[in-house]
């Protein structure tokens, strides 16, 4: 039980984080569909800290070093998105989909160059971090760590700016009618910049957070699994709206920590039915939901379309 | 007098879409060969030219060719996921589920071959209504609920990878976590090699690849030459205008889908029931192949005839980076240069811009000479 409940929080700060990235970037007008890039590269800079700091360093430098080298590549990577979106009005799910292609690809590389650079026989893609990993928890020898709190603390940040300061309110202003905002002075292309970029941080900070999750190493070669993906429906079910996006990742992160540990428990074993079973039913689900409420949809009605002035 | 034709030849399209296509091919390998550099500047060079030359890094004609034929095997699923994104692009529709409607195709035409005994061409058939049904979906989502088709897509693309894995699971080799090879239980679903085998001295050289060339252009017939692929693309330049016309606007939304669909599940059986590779039932992510056909697909300026092209040639590079030296580097370096050139390909339309701007400027200086 115990053990459910560790998963269930953990990966339920990372669907949050995640989602509640997205959610900027879409309240600016940008739909980031390569959220699933932007973890494994959060992760990849938060893997990386970790590996480099010396041994000795306190924990609590440990964590925000770690944290914040998460935040700025997933920051850093996200700027490709903002660039092709805002500046070459690229196709935003194209763009999103090679930037999803492409965080695999690089970080695999450059996992594969340090490794073998270090020990040519090592042609792994793991990076091993279990002494700083220990940073991370609150009551050493389980899952229940500052990301947490780091995570409720963040999530009531985004609810206050979206909906409680004017940069917020400007934001998303820009997602729904950017002439609109354009024409009483707020600049678009910043602000969206502004969404993408925090989008970024959030995603690359989830990243970290999933990757730490009940592991100490991590093997490149597989991304982050899906979880960018499932975090985009974490997103869509919550509405667009934080508040909703962290019950939403409540639920969504109860099934999938279920899929891990349902053998655990009698009544659900003897259900009989597969893992992949847990591991589908967030996505059936959000799949339902659209389908049942998607005629007045949440969504930000300008995402997706690049900012033209002369549309105005 | 010349300059005028030259520049005419500029303006033309397709010119500009080619054009566009080799910046984006020339961009990614130069990031490739940054990235080698960064690496090992030793090797770099030797490494970039593997990865570009692929077999005919070979010296011995029979392995070349081997080679050849092991890039082809990898290019015909390329070239149909590629022709699927395409086509629902052509429509107006971002296809990313091309993806799971190669994994539904995966598990039909695995699952036909092995528990059910079919020959080969049931198999493919049944790839193809797999990824139509789940195509269909999608469409259905779309035209009647206004799902956005790129969201259901996700969800479906997840939703299938998990159902295929639970369906391919009694068919699994007991030793491992693939599923049996096609020629060790089910001779009769071996695609037919015709000879191709023979003559790439390679096994899985099989019918596939004629077979996804002539769906390339039954799909470019379809769309240009008949009433129903007009029809498709009105509906996909203006949706409104298209239904003002009398054009079925929902049903084309489904039909498109569901074609889309057929054709990246018809992809996928074309490479397992070669028997190149098996169906690892433990994957915890969606195959790549439906992605890459969405760089195919761009890559080849939204061409089917284009995407025969772009098809291989990713599929030369990604054979290619198998060669460079393990030592320095890792195979991943042709993942990282197609996945550039796929994010270079979301400039296309601002580098035809900037191509008619340049020459419009050109034009207007001109005008003001002969003044």
């Amino acid at each position: 039980m115990i053990l459910l409940l560790q998963y269930t929080l953990i990966f339920t700060c990372v669907l949050m984080l995640v989602a509640l990235g997205g959610c900027f970037s879409e309240h600016s007008g940008v739909i980031n569909i390569g959220l699933e890039g932007i973890m494994v590269f959060g992760a990849l800079g938060g893997a990386l800290m970790m590996k480099y700091l010396p041994s000795g360093t306190a924990p609590f430098v440990v964590f925000w070093v770690v944290t914040l080298a998460a935040m700025l590549t997933g920051i850093l990577y996200s700027l490709l998105l903002a660039v092709a979106a805002i500046n070459f009005k690229a196709d935003q799910t194209l763009v999103g989909t090679a930037m999803n292609l492409l965080g695999t690809a690089a970080a695999t590389v450059i996992v594969k160059a340090i490794n073998t650079a270090e020990n040519s026989s090592n042609v792994s893609s793991e990076i091993m971090y279990v002494e700083a990993k220990k940073a991370f928890s609150i009551v050493p020898g389980t899952e229940f760590s500052w990301f947490m709190v780091l995570a409720v603390v963040l999530l009531i940040a985004s609810y206050v700016i979206l909906y409680k300061t004017r940069f917020g309110l400007r934001l998303m202003a820009c997602g729904e009618h950017p002439q609109a905002a354009d024409s009483v002075g707020i600049n678009v292309l910043k602000m969206r910049y502004a969404g993408v970029m925090i989008s970024g941080l959030l995603g690359g900070l989830g990243g970290l957070v999933y990757i730490t999750a009940g592991v100490s190493a991590w093997k490149f070669e597989n991304g982050v699994a899906g979880f960018g993906f499932l975090a985009l429906a974490v997103m869509i079910f919550g509405a667009w709206k934080p508040q909703r996006i962290a019950l939403t990742a409540l639920l969504f992160g109860l099934f999938r920590s279920l899929s891990n540990v349902y053998t655990g428990f009698e009544f659900l074993k003897n259900l009989n039915l597969p893992s992949t079973v847990y591991n589908m039913l967030p996505y059936i689900i959000s799949l339902v939901v659209l389908a049942l409420f998607s005629k007045n949809s949440a969504a930000p009605k300008a995402e997706g379309i690049p900012y033209d002035k002369g549309m105005r | 007098m010349q300059a005028s034709k030259k520049e005419s030849l500029l303006r033309k399209p397709g010119v500009q879409t080619l054009l566009a296509s080799l910046i984006c091919i020339l961009l990614g390998l130069l990031v490739g060969y940054i990235a080698l550099l960064i690496i090992n500047p030793a090797g770099a060079t030797e490494a970039i030219l593997d990865v570009i030359k692929n077999f005919w890094a070979y010296s011995k004609p029979e392995k070349q060719l081997k080679n050849f034929g092991v890039t082809l095997v990898t290019t015909a699923p390329l070239l149909m996921c590629s022709l699927s994104v395409l086509f629902a692009y052509k429509v107006g529709l971002f296809n990313i589920g091309a993806a799971g409607q190669y994994v539904a195709g995966a598990g039909a035409s695995i699952y036909c071959a092995l528990a059910l005994h079919m020959p080969w061409y049931l198999c493919v058939i049944a790839a193809i209504l797999a990824g139509a049904l789940l195509g269909a979906i999608s469409g259905m989502l779309k035209a009647y609920r206004n799902v956005n088709e790129v969201i259901s897509c996700i969800m479906l693309n997840w939703i299938s990878l998990y159902l295929v894995n639970t369906l391919l699971t009694p068919v699994k080799n007991p030793t491992g976590k693939d599923t049996f090879t096609i020629a060790s239980q089910n001779q009769a679903a071996l695609l037919p090699t015709a000879g191709l085998g023979k003559l790439f001295n390679q096994k899985n050289v099989t019918v596939a690849v004629p077979l996804a060339i002539l769906m390339c252009v039954i799909i470019w017939v379809l769309l240009n030459k008949t009433v129903l692929g007009y029809e498709l693309r009105a509906t996909g330049l203006n949706k409104n205008a298209a239904k003002y016309c009398g054009m079925k606007d929902k049903f084309n939304i489904i039909l498109t889908m569901a074609i889309a669909g057929g054709l990246a599940g018809m992809g996928a059986s074309l490479l397992y029931l070669s028997d190149f590779e098996q169906w690892a039932v433990t994957q915890a992510s969606v195959p790549a192949m439906g992605f890459n056909g969405i760089a195919a697909a761009f890559l080849g300026g939204l061409n089917p005839i284009g995407a025969i092209f772009s098809s291989y040639f990713i599929q030369h590079i990604t054979r290619g980076g198998a060669n460079v030296n393990m030592n320095m580097y890792c195979a991943q370096i042709s993942d990282l240069i197609s996945s550039v050139i796929i994010y270079m390909c979301g400039f296309v339309l601002f580098m035809k811009q900037f191509m008619n701007k340049k020459l419009d400027a050109r034009e207007n200086r001109k005008g003001g000479n002969n003044k």
